[in-house]
């Protein structure tokens, strides 16, 4: 039984997959409160399925790159978890899961870009073939950098329509994919470490009262 | 959602006298890993990444919320081995969820609900003051309530009349501007000593004079004490302190450090005691206890005693590794918590970083 979940997008999403399948799956999109929302949606994935924790054999969990705060509750939890249950924790790069589902669900025909929104007037980024292999990225740029007539899938693509003229789907990560590509073995399994690609002393300072 | 996950929790652990609970601590630049049994300290493990943030002269928030991520299994295995314990003895994990750093709460928060989630345990998610209060019942046995707390560390400065550590904790007074730490760290750095200031300064105070130097108190004048009887007010003092360093230096002197650490520290301790006594008498409360960074200054220790002692007042203060921030004053809350019956939190338990004092859990 694999539990996979991805906080690196405004989207929280998780899923249980148990083999075969993916067995229950939990999302939303809410920027500002990963850390509000992904125990509960944890606890509620396996509440739906009446699978108990000890049966989840392994944890894969989306390694960014994305928005520093809400990574690190994705990441920290899965570390915790697979320390208490003693099982193994895959990572994944999330721009890789992106371009997983746009194969799959059929929105790509060729080479495409995956971006994604890193905040302050940049896209983390990264590019891939017609299979969704990943060929360049990930990195974080400023859109214009970038831009191309060319699909590019994620909310990257919806934030800087100039750059990027031909948005395609999905806008964000869905667990349910991320659990699929690790349980295939089409994933590249990465450390659980963030893929933060910018220094700390770039980080802009803020303190809203309640963030995720 | 409380009634479901009180249902998926093996056992929500019956108000026990002995609760073996696991504490979190990450509101700042210390991922701290506690575990008590009931009044017992079994481990305290604690990563800093201090000396990440000394160059900055200060806690960069990213940089701490990044090394809180880094510490949090190792600390939490180095504090289970400690202990003696495995995991999945825990009976409960209490976790700092404010006032602090948000990023950084933020990842001992959600460390946590995972640790609450996989060990299918309660989780209470607790306020760092009363934490840092509570903390004393781990060195000299069960809290005296109720009592006035005087906390004084780099983010703050404040007097609590404490009732019932678990459910009522009510502000008499704070520092209207400067916490006492941060006075300290911020005079040391005018001194030239390192970062953190505090233990420098009180190393250098033991070889100066105490009253070379008149500082100002603040908030002692009758006119303030009709507003502010119980506020603190260190940014004055500061600015005193580097206009006397500034004139000594434009004069060509040398700066005779060891008497500006002592006369600084003297007026410092002179008004947090002064305000601690006097919050105490006026409700007739028999007890004082000092937390926080600052209480591990020798001076302030040594005057509160004496000037209690002459008025009949107890002063407790916990050994200087407890006063710091630290996983095993969340622990000691969580089992008090535990053992007094109060409700868990829930599995949206949010980081709150201006979380209110009078606000015990979350
Ligand atoms: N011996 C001492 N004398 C004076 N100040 C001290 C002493 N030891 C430590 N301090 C001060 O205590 C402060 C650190 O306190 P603490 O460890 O409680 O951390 P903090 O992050 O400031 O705490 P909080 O989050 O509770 O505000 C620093 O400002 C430091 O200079």
């Amino acid at each position: 039984m694999l539990l996979a979940f991805d906080t690196a997008t405004p989207a929280v999403t998780v899923a249980l997959h148990d083999g075969e399948r993916v067995v229950a799956s939990s999302t939303t999109v809410d920027a500002m409160r990963h850390g509000e929302l992904l125990a509960p949606a944890i606890q509620a994935v396996l509440d739906e399925t009446w699978v108990p924790r000890q049966d989840v054999t392994a944890i894969a969990v989306g390694v960014g790159p994305g928005p520093f705060t809400g990574l690190r509750v994705g990441l920290v939890t899965a570390r915790t978890l697979a320390a208490v249950l003693d099982i193994p924790v895959y990572g994944v790069c999330t721009l890789d899961v992106l371009a997983a589902q746009a194969v799959d669900q059929g929105t790509v025909d060729g080479p495409f870009l995956v971006a994604t929104d890193a905040r302050r007037k940049e896209v983390y980024w990264a590019s891939y073939d017609e299979e969704g292999r990943r060929l360049d990225g990930p990195h974080v740029s400023r859109p214009g950098d970038v831009a191309t007539d060319g699909p590019v899938v994620g909310r990257g693509a919806l934030l800087y329509p100039d750059a990027f003229p031909r948005a395609v789907a999905p806008e964000h990560p869905d667990a349910r994919w991320l659990a699929q590509v690790v349980t295939d073995e089409r994933a590249e399994l990465l450390d659980p470490e963030p893929l933060y690609l910018r220094r700390p002393d770039a980080a802009t300072p803020g303190k809203p009262k309640k963030v995720s | 959602m409380r009634s479901s996950w009180a249902r998926h929790n093996d056992r929500v652990t019956p108000p026990t006298e002995q609760p073996l609970v696991l504490g979190i601590e990450t509101s700042c630049d210390e991922t701290g890993v506690g575990i008590v049994r009931g009044h017992t300290l079994l481990a305290d493990a604690v990563a800093s990444s201090v000396d990440e943030h000394a160059r900055f002269g200060g806690v960069v928030p990213e940089v701490a919320s990044r090394a809180h991520l880094e510490a949090m299994v190792p600390t939490i295995e180095r504090a289970c081995e400690t202990a003696g314990i495995g995991m999945h003895d825990v009976d409960a994990v209490a976790v700092t969820s404010g006032p602090g750093l948000a990023g950084a709460l933020l990842v001992g928060v959600a460390a946590a609900k995972a640790l609450a989630i996989g060990l299918g345990k309660p989780l209470y998610g607790v306020n760092h003051l009363a934490a840092h209060v509570a903390v004393d019942q781990l060195e000299h046995g069960p809290l005296p309530e109720p009592c006035i707390a005087m906390l004084v560390s780099g983010g703050h400065s404040s007097l609590l009349r404490v009732s019932d550590v678990t459910t009522d904790v009510v502000p008499m007074g704070q520092t209207i501007d400067d916490a006492a730490g941060e006075a300290f760290d911020k005079v040391a750095r005018l001194l030239g000593l390192p970062f953190p200031g505090g233990p420098h300064i009180d190393r250098e105070a033991r070889s100066g004079s105490s009253v070379a130097i008149d500082f100002p108190r603040g908030l002692t004048s009758r006119r303030d004490l009709e507003r502010h009887r119980f506020d603190f007010s260190f940014s004055g003092l500061k600015t005193a302190v580097a206009r006397w360093v500034e004139a000594r230096e434009a004069s060509g002197e040398p700066v005779p450090v060891a008497d500006v650490a002592a006369s600084f520290q003297e007026a410092v301790c002179d008004v947090l005691t002064r305000k601690a006594i006097d919050a105490a008498a006026a409700d007739g409360i028999q007890d004082i206890l000092i937390g926080g960074g600052v209480a591990a200054n020798s001076r302030l220790r040594g005057m509160a005693e004496e000037r209690a002692a002459a008025r009949g007042i107890r002063v407790r203060v916990p050994r200087p590794g407890l006063c710091t921030d630290n996983g095993a004053m969340v622990a000691a809350l969580g089992s008090e918590l535990v053992s007094r019956g109060r409700q868990p939190s829930m599995l949206d338990l949010p980081a709150d970083s201006s979380m209110p004092v009078t606000l015990v859990t979350a």
